[in-house]
């Protein structure tokens, strides 16, 4: 099991969930935040505004999922979100050690739906 | 399922036109009890005191001042009223877009107004059709006389300065291209909106605005009713909305990955302001302090209750909940519909006219505008429009000469003239300013382009058109 985390542009959201839904994949958590990258947040202004500590907005995407997922997922968030201009964002790959749903008491793979 | 809500709906709707009908039976034999003014003796907004040529001492300090107040609260009306009604509905992204277009409105048209549009919509009369440039840059409108038109030996306002007359009629045209907005909401390019609001103030708005007020307008030559601008404001503007929703086309996304509105309390607030600066709207269009603007105010009270209520219940009846979204939409549709009617109708047949503003833009925005698929971002066609036209005929239905003798007898009062001529004069207007906008639209197009690319789109337009951002995050 892998969780999957990925800072995107704000405005690939809606292109990143519509590409996941196709894979199968379906659940996520998404929040808004802050961030910068190598440029500290000078190059990109056009794309957000930039606030204290030279902070851009960004969307963080979160998935758990099963290993036979994981690179459909990439897959489908680097080619949402990938714009080829600075700015398009990172994805991080960790263990996962376990899944509950909570409703059920489910664990593990099957957990993670 | 369908064919219970059909049911019910059908059921409530005979309630409702029997309370209305009921009410109308009941009004007419109120009609006494509302004072009648004998200081109006148009057809229109105008109210000349004095068969003689008013000079600077006919001028009365309470009606400018009602009327210097209204003219504010019209500009109120705009920002923060309209700006925010938008604002709220939109998505966060776009919320400055919505404010700064309103905003440059009330600099371009104002200036617009100075310089040669007054002069075209109330000038000296050239066929009927507009004014002439006689009056650009406000020459011989005085800030201390009332007007007078020497060809029909009448006043716009006998015992107010010209110059309030102007700048009150300057808020109107302020607003009513800001009511199109609502309609291309999210998508079109600033410098587009600048140079299209620009040209659309002159040459639909001056054109109608005289058509309907100006000395011998043709549409006020026929007998028009328009006390404050169904069909010079709500009409125009919303066929013009729905005209822009066509050429424009569908926002990316239209219509199931829109979000909701960004700040539901915005629209509250907005709608707020729009209600209480709707009494400067109607009750200073009586253009005098006293029954007329009273009539005005009660009538354009009452209907927007009336409509608030009504479009709550048919939210609560047939989505099966009231909404805020709902109630502010049904009241704003209540505002627009009782403009026409204000100073002519008496509180029960505002009443009337409520109830009909919470049904027919009801439909139109709830089922009419999925069904076809066109996108008027925030219902500018749907509330403007069709409030407007339900306005405008039914000033055709409930006017009486017992509450404003300077008008006419509408349908229900034994005059079914009176309504075939508001049925002709709207679409006179419907027809003009549905053409009109969309040349208007197809040309700026060709020269600059309306619409912002779809990456801008999904961006934004505060960041895109103006490089700023509604909210921040973390400070």
């Amino acid at each position: 099991m892998k969780y999957i985390v990925a800072i995107i542009q704000p405005d690939r959201v809606e292109e990143v969930l519509s590409l996941l839904t196709e894979k199968e994949i379906h659940l996520v958590t998404v929040a808004n935040v802050l961030g910068r990258g190598r440029q500290k947040g000078i190059a990109e202004v056009y794309r957000s505004h930039k606030e204290a500590g030279s902070l851009l907005h960004k969307v963080k995407l979160e998935i758990a999922v099963n290993d036979a997922f994981v690179q459909p997922t990439i897959d489908a968030i680097t080619k949402g979100a990938r714009t080829g201009q600075v700015g398009d964002g990172k994805i991080f790959v960790m263990d996962l050690a376990d899944c509950i749903r909570i409703r059920t008491g489910e664990t593990g793979g099957t957990a993670i739906g | 399922m369908a064919a219970i809500r059909g049911a019910w709906l059908r059921r409530w709707l005979l309630a409702l036109s029997v309370i209305g009908l009921s009410g109308v039976a009941y009004a007419q034999t109120d009609g006494g009890a509302v004072a009648a003014v004998a200081a109006v003796a148009t057809a229109t907004n105008a109210a000349p005191a004095a068969p003689a040529v008013p000079t600077a001492a006919s001028v009365n300090s309470g009606d400018t001042a009602w009327v210097l107040i209204s003219s504010a609260l019209v500009l109120l009306m705009t920002i923060p009223g309209l700006a925010f009604f938008y604002g709220g509905l939109v998505r966060r992204k776009n919320v400055l877009s919505i404010l700064m277009q309103c905003f440059m409105l009330m600099c371009l048209i104002s200036l617009q107004w100075v310089v040669f549009g007054y002069s075209l919509s109330f000038g000296p009369d050239v066929k009927g059709i507009i004014g002439n440039l006689s009056w650009a840059g406000l020459k011989h409108v005085s800030f201390d006389t009332p007007h007078w038109d020497v060809a029909t030996a009448s006043s716009y306002a006998g015992t107010i300065p010209h110059q309030t007359f102007m700048i009150f009629q300057m808020m109107f045209a302020v607003i009513t291209p800001a009511l199109i907005l609502g309609a291309f909401a999210e998508r079109m390019k600033f410098s587009a909106f600048c140079v299209f609001s620009l040209l659309w103030a002159t040459i639909v708005y001056d054109p109608v605005c005289h058509w309907v007020w100006g000395k011998s307008g043709f549409l006020s030559n026929m007998g028009t009713l328009d006390f404050a601008g169904g069909t010079v404001v709500h009409i125009n503007a919303g066929i013009a909305a729905l005209a822009a929703a066509l050429v424009m086309g569908k926002r990316v996304g239209y219509p199931d990955k829109i979000s909701p509105p960004h700040n539901l309390p915005f629209a509250v607030l907005g709608a707020g302001l729009l209600w209480f600066g709707w009494f400067g709207f109607n009750a200073g269009s009586a253009l005098s302090a006293g029954g007329l603007a009273t009539c005005a105010f009660v009538a354009t009270h009452v209907a927007t209750a009336a409509a608030g209520l009504t479009w709550a219940v048919m939210d609560w009846m047939i989505n099966k909940r009231p909404t805020v979204l709902g109630v502010i939409s049904g009241a704003v549709a209540g505002l627009v519909a009782i403009t026409p009617a204000s100073g002519f109708v008496t509180p029960l047949g505002a009443i009337c006219i409520g109830v009909g503003a919470g049904i027919l833009p009801w439909i139109f925005v709830s089922i009419v505008k999925p069904k076809f698929g066109y996108d008027d971002s925030l219902d500018a066609f749907g509330v403007h429009g069709i409030g407007g036209l339900w306005g405008a005929l039914a000033t055709g239905l409930w006017a009486t000469k017992a509450v404003n003798s300077a008008g006419n007898d509408g349908l229900f009062y034994g005059n079914p003239a009176q309504f075939l001529i508001q049925l002709k004069a709207s679409l006179i207007t419907v027809v003009y300013a549905f053409v009109v906008t969309f040349i208007l639209l197809k040309l700026v197009d060709a020269v600059i382009g309306l619409k912002v690319n779809d990456h801008e789109e999904r961006i934004g337009l505060d960041l895109t058109q103006h490089r700023e951002s509604g909210y921040t995050m973390l400070d």
